[in-house]
């Protein structure tokens, strides 16, 4: 069986060969071919099972409209299934399998779906597993998934590498057939910057898939003799293999380059393909039509497909499915089909025509009034039915039938917008709405203008009025003599009095039955019929099936087409892989990370590092001997209290203030005072939103008389960066106030502990005195260390020690750290992570993220009397809410179990001794916890109900997800030193 | 007391810069710059011009543009903001010294640590480009200088040579990952 469908001609390579398996059996097509050519060359009619009855499936189309011929390509990791065979590119090695059949294409036993039919009607699922509810999940869900579906995944990670890139032109034009072309030719001789993108590997469209359009030349010549000259304009980019899929918002359309599928494995680090972003000025949608079928008995057959789809496997391809062939029709384009074929030296058995007048032939049969009512042939066509216009019925052995029910202007991406696309009569069809969007144009056949003359004009008058609209001007290029055939077609989408099943959705076996039974159910809007029988979903999105089923939901509601309207288009026009969304993210690089100056010294600590925000912050540094993270943090945390530990505080926001209204600005922004801050001092701030809650909080260093630096938390900086620009610049736009990020710029270490002093005075230069005395709690300044490099120092404590926090530009961070471990060797120096530094902040009392979480005000975290009355600022007024203000709030207090191997539990809610676990008894949440060291045991902060009021009370924490109640006491959140005495020594 | 002097870790953390040649491309870590930006303060928009002017030897650049001046090259990042590049081994403290020339007319804040800077050279960088970013970067011709967002990093990208030569500035803390994508980007064109 070595390609016995070959005809002569087309548009393949006979010189160069090309080997490939289906289903484990080799074979060999022609460059150029597709699989779906290869396979019916070798004389396969059948591909495939269908997905819900598994009746024997072969393929209907010769694009990437196709339903019915979905295989897997490739092996192991590279497995990908339900790909169309229609638009697989043949290659020397490609190996391809059936799917959705067990234990073979040709002997399926799930084809028992097709005899159990009468139960699995429209609605099935919905109907059928109702009950019991406990069995959705563990028997409905996985007999479901087992029994539907299509190909497999292969469970493996994808080995190829998926690209993205941004492009931008002054007209995108959308289809490279004769309308695209002649589109291309015009903008780009006027020297616009032009994309002429395509999906097929060939350019050309339907000058490729036809014979004799013009007179004076063949039409595929003169398709290579224009890309040949596009290609040579520098302005001009061509894009085969391309698929625009969607338009999206400000002349922003997607599209997905298929740039190594056609080979086998692409070449090292080369993307296998490229989602492209595209910023057009313009757009010429010149995406051609889509032909539709005509519904009848068993018309799902293989052998049984599009008449334009035989006539393209015929002429580019030079197969023909089979040697004698069927047309069934509504217009003359079917009459093509024929001749065509015949031209080959195809056999055409009968052209079946549904209208009386339909033209004859001397060359062959024309049955005019007649129509197909019923085929038959188990894996493959071998005869139809014909009612003939006396209602005789005649039988005609046959190994294809072509149907061409008329073409579908492909409106699709017009409509992305949410475009309602328009009825023509003319043409029986949906175009899109005239003057919809005047920056993406309809031409060609997805205008509706299907012969071959009037493309090539409305591709060049569009294009020339697209460059007018942006100021340019094109001369229409000379164009060949082409065939301008009236369309001449009378409406016919089903067979009446249909005896058994007429499919409409081949992809998804959605039947004329299946439609009226929605209908009869009350699904009568176009959109519930689409959810209640599944049709136009899946990989074609209905694009052979919809206007089918339009037509009888129109017949049922006594309405017309274009009154039930369509469902709505939405991207992609064809799959999109989601390798090619994701790109060049993926694993650890599936976003960027951010690095902190002491990175490469934490990593040869062998810190463990955590995520925060895009930060990788050390965690915990373990050490010999250490099993487990308690150690260690307990270890750090000691050390901080009683002699010196060291934590990279570089990801605190830092914000550059500056100008000689930066005090007053920064008044606004705190709801605390900062005006009279002196320079050369560190002050506490809390921001408030305008609603009166909590934004953040963190400290600002007056520098100089204008010149502050703000820091915030960590998770924050952007947030609260924004914020303050947004204030600049829309609500004080008088003030001279100038903000610069300067997070990165600076490498910042807390170096906490009642050593600390003592360590850092071993690195500073020692014409900068840090006594208690020159430099007291919360002061701060510019210093220099190590021989005379520039740098920061704030003492500030967030750990409630004797405690600095210095600064560096940030290349020296590495340096500094290494230097300081070195120096603080003789007192025991620990280097501690973020989960030291929580406990710490717990042990003082400090709010950080888990209590400023948005819900918070300034007085549930204790600090109303900082919300200053005596100037405005953000959040004052709203903070003065009543609600706001209420007696019995909740407010920060800490926990400790009353069994002090009790553990508190972040996230668990208080009770009342004796009230039970309800949402209505709820007293507040546990917002930190964490072991203390220092106390010896578990301890939380938390809101509680009028917390500052019930101190020494025990109270219940409980968490019912968890199994937990215990008894807590209240108490002062400061565990450690409330008088804050360490802080100043 | 320690007087012994720190010594400078580069952004990607390497000993020396890292260079790659990937194809025509070459990918070039450029830790020699000494960058401040400066802010006008109101109502000094003349005065700040005056000064800058020995330092650019004209004024300061518009929208989307830089001045390239000798070693000096002043580039406009927002309403009112520039970001001056100078060599670091003449100006440690660029701001610093800025600051001195203009005195109340502007804030001048560091920000030589800030980020990292990439040289990148070769006889066609449009394709790479159109990887990174949603530039329309056949259109930017010498001392053209914008933000962009380079995989979800707001980068500054100043064109020296037309398609042959451009500096980008990124964040210093995603030094590596900003690399990995240009890398990687790099290797798909080349």
């Amino acid at each position: 069986m070595s390609q016995k469908n070959r005809l002569n001609g087309g548009l393949i390579d006979r010189g160069d060969p090309l080997d490939f398996t289906f289903d484990g059996k080799s074979y060999t097509g022609y460059s150029g071919d597709t699989l779906a050519s290869a396979l019916l060359a070798n004389d396969f009619r059948l591909m495939g099972r269908s997905f819900k009855y598994h009746r024997p499936r072969g393929v209907f189309t010769a694009g990437s409209e196709e339903p019915n011929a979905l295989v897997e390509l490739r092996s192991g990791a590279r497995r990908e299934p339900n790909t169309r065979a229609t638009v697989a590119e043949l290659y020397d090695g490609l190996d391809s399998r059936s799917q959705n059949r067990f234990p073979s294409l040709r002997f399926d036993l799930q084809a028992i779906n097709d005899r159990l039919s009468t139960f699995l009607s429209a609605g099935f699922y919905y109907k059928t597993f109702m009950w019991p509810a406990a069995f959705w999940e563990k028997v409905y869900e996985p007999f479901i998934r087992r029994a539907a579906g299509l190909g497999r995944l292969s469970m493996e990670e994808d080995p190829d590498n998926y690209d993205k890139g941004f492009l931008h032109c002054d007209l995108l034009i959308i289809g490279a057939g004769p309308c695209g072309l002649a589109a291309a030719l015009t903008a780009g001789r006027a020297g616009a910057e032009i994309i002429l993108a395509d999906e097929d590997f060939l350019m050309g469209g339907r000058l490729l898939a036809e014979r004799s359009l013009f007179s004076d030349q063949d039409n595929s010549e003169w398709a290579a003799k224009v890309i040949s000259e596009l290609r040579s304009l520098p302005n001009v980019r061509l894009m085969t293999r391309t698929t625009v899929f969607g338009q999206y918002d400000h002349g922003v359309f997607g599209a997905a380059e298929r740039v190594s599928d056609h080979i086998a494995v692409p070449a090292p680090h080369k993307p296998r393909q490229i989602l492209w972003r595209i910023y057009t000025k313009r757009a010429l949608l010149a995406a051609g039509a889509t032909e539709r079928p005509i519904a009848f008995d068993n018309n799902d057959r293989p052998g049984i497909m599009l008449a334009g789809a035989l006539r393209a496997y015929a002429n580019r391809w030079a197969v023909t499915v089979a040697k004698d062939v069927v047309v069934f029709t509504n217009n003359d384009d079917g009459h093509r089909t024929a001749r065509d074929l015949k031209a080959k030296g195809v056999n055409i058995a009968a052209l079946v025509d549904c209208r009386a007048d339909a033209p004859l032939s001397n060359d062959f049969e024309i049955l005019r009034g007649a129509e197909v009512i019923d085929s038959s042939g188990r894996l493959g066509l071998k005869s139809v039915k014909v009612r003939l216009e006396d209602r005789s019925v005649r039988e005609i052995a046959c190994g294809a039938i072509g149907i061409a029910g008329g073409w579908n202007p492909n409106v699709h991406l017009t409509c992305h917008k949410r475009g309602r696309p328009v009825w023509n009569a003319d043409i029986s069809a949906f175009v899109s709405a005239p003057n919809d969007d005047p920056a993406l144009r309809g031409a060609g056949a997805a205008a509706g203008i299907f012969s071959t003359h009037g493309a090539l004009q409305s591709g060049i008058k569009s294009s020339v009025e697209a460059l007018n609209d942006l100021g340019m001007t094109a001369t229409p290029p000379p164009l060949p003599e082409a065939e301008d055939t009236p369309i001449k077609i009378a409406p016919f989408w089903h067979v009446k009095d249909s005896k058994c099943r007429a499919w409409l959705d081949l992809q998804n076996d959605v039947t004329i039955k299946d439609i009226k039974l929605a209908h009869q159910e009350g699904f009568k809007s176009v959109e519930h019929v689409k959810r209640y029988t599944t049709l136009g979903m899946a990989t074609d999105q209905g694009k052979t099936a919809n206007i089918g089923a339009l037509a009888i939901l129109a017949e049922l509601e006594g309405k017309s087409i274009p009154d039930v309207g369509t469902t709505i288009f939405r991207p992609p026009y064809t799959p999109v892989t989601i390798g090619a969304f994701a790109g060049r993210s993926r694993g650890k690089e599936f976003r960027p990370y951010r690095l902190t100056p002491s990175h490469k010294w934490a990593e040869e600590q062998g810190a463990i590092f955590v995520e925060a925000g895009s930060w990788l912050r050390a965690q915990w540094f373990p050490i010999e001997g250490e099993t487990h993270w308690r150690q260690s943090v307990d270890r750090e945390v000691i050390a901080v209290r009683n002699s010196v530990g060291i934590c990279d505080v570089t990801t605190l926001g830092k914000i550059d203030v500056q100008g000689s209204d930066a005090a007053e600005f920064l008044n606004h922004i705190y709801c605390n005072g900062f005006a009279k801050l002196p320079v050369g001092k560190t002050h506490y701030g809390l921001m408030l939103r305008e609603d009166g809650f909590a934004m953040d909080d963190g400290t600002t260093a007056r520098l100089a008389e204008d010149h502050f630096v703000v820091t915030t938390t960590t998770a924050n900086a952007v947030s609260v960066f924004r914020h303050m620009e947004f204030c600049r610049q829309c609500l004080w736009p008088g003030l001279d106030v100038q903000l610069i990020s300067t997070t990165e710029a600076w490498a910042q270490f807390a170096v906490a502990g009642p050593d600390s002093r003592k360590l850092l005075q071993k690195i500073i230069d020692p014409t900068h005195d840090i006594s208690n005395e020159a430099f007291p709690y919360m002061a701060c300044g510019k210093i220099t260390v190590c021989g005379g490099l520039r740098a920061r120092l704030f003492r500030i404590s967030f750990s409630g020690e004797l405690a600095f926090e210095i600064a560096v530009p940030t290349r020296y961070g590495d340096a500094l750290i290494r230097r300081l471990i070195e120096m603080g060797k003789e007192y025991d120096v620990a280097p501690y992570g973020t989960e030291a530094l929580g406990v710490l902040r717990v042990e003082k009392g400090h709010a950080a993220g888990n209590e400023l979480n948005g819900q918070s005000t300034a007085a549930m975290l204790g600090m109303a009397r900082m919300v200053s009355q005596n100037k405005d600022s953000i959040g004052r007024v709203l903070a003065a809410r009543p609600y706001l203000q209420r007696e019995d709030d909740h407010r920060l207090i800490g926990l400790a179990p009353v069994d002090s191997k009790q553990t508190i539990l972040a996230g668990a809610h208080l009770m009342n001794k004796g009230d039970t676990a309800t949402a209505v008894n709820d007293q507040g949440w546990v917002t930190s916890a964490a072991y203390s060291p220092h106390v010896g045991s578990s301890i939380g902060l938390a809101f509680l109900k009028k917390g500052d009021q019930r101190l020494g009370e025990v109270i219940r924490m409980t968490s019912p997800l968890d199994g937990i109640d215990i008894d807590v006491t209240v108490t002062s959140p400061h565990f450690i030193d409330p008088e804050g005495e360490r802080l100043r020594v | 007391m320690s007087d012994q002097l720190l010594a400078p870790l580069i952004a990607l953390g390497k000993g020396a810069p890292v260079i790659e040649t990937i194809g025509g491309i070459t990918i070039c870590e450029n830790p020699d710059f000494a960058i401040a930006s400066i802010a006008v303060r109101n109502g000094r928009e003349k005065d700040i011009q005056t000064s800058l002017l020995p330092v650019i030897g004209r004024d300061l650049p518009g929208p989307g543009r830089a001045v390239l001046a000798g070693e000096t090259s002043a580039i406009w990042i927002g309403s009112g903001q520039w970001f001056l590049l100078a060599p670091l081994g003449t100006h440690p403290d660029y701001a610093c010294e800025l600051k001195d020339i203009l005195t109340d007319t502007a804030s001048v804040t560091e920000q030589t640590d800030g980020w990292v800077v990439f040289d990148i050279t070769g006889h066609n960088l449009i394709p790479l480009l159109e990887r990174l970013c949603d530039l329309n970067s056949k259109t930017l011709t010498a001392g053209d200088a914008t933000r962009c967002l380079i995989e979800h990093l707001g980068c500054l990208i100043i064109c020296r040579e037309s398609g042959r030569n451009f500096t980008l500035l990124g964040p210093r803390s995603s030094a590596v990952s900003l690399h990995h994508t240009l890398v990687t980007a790099a290797h798909s064109v080349a």
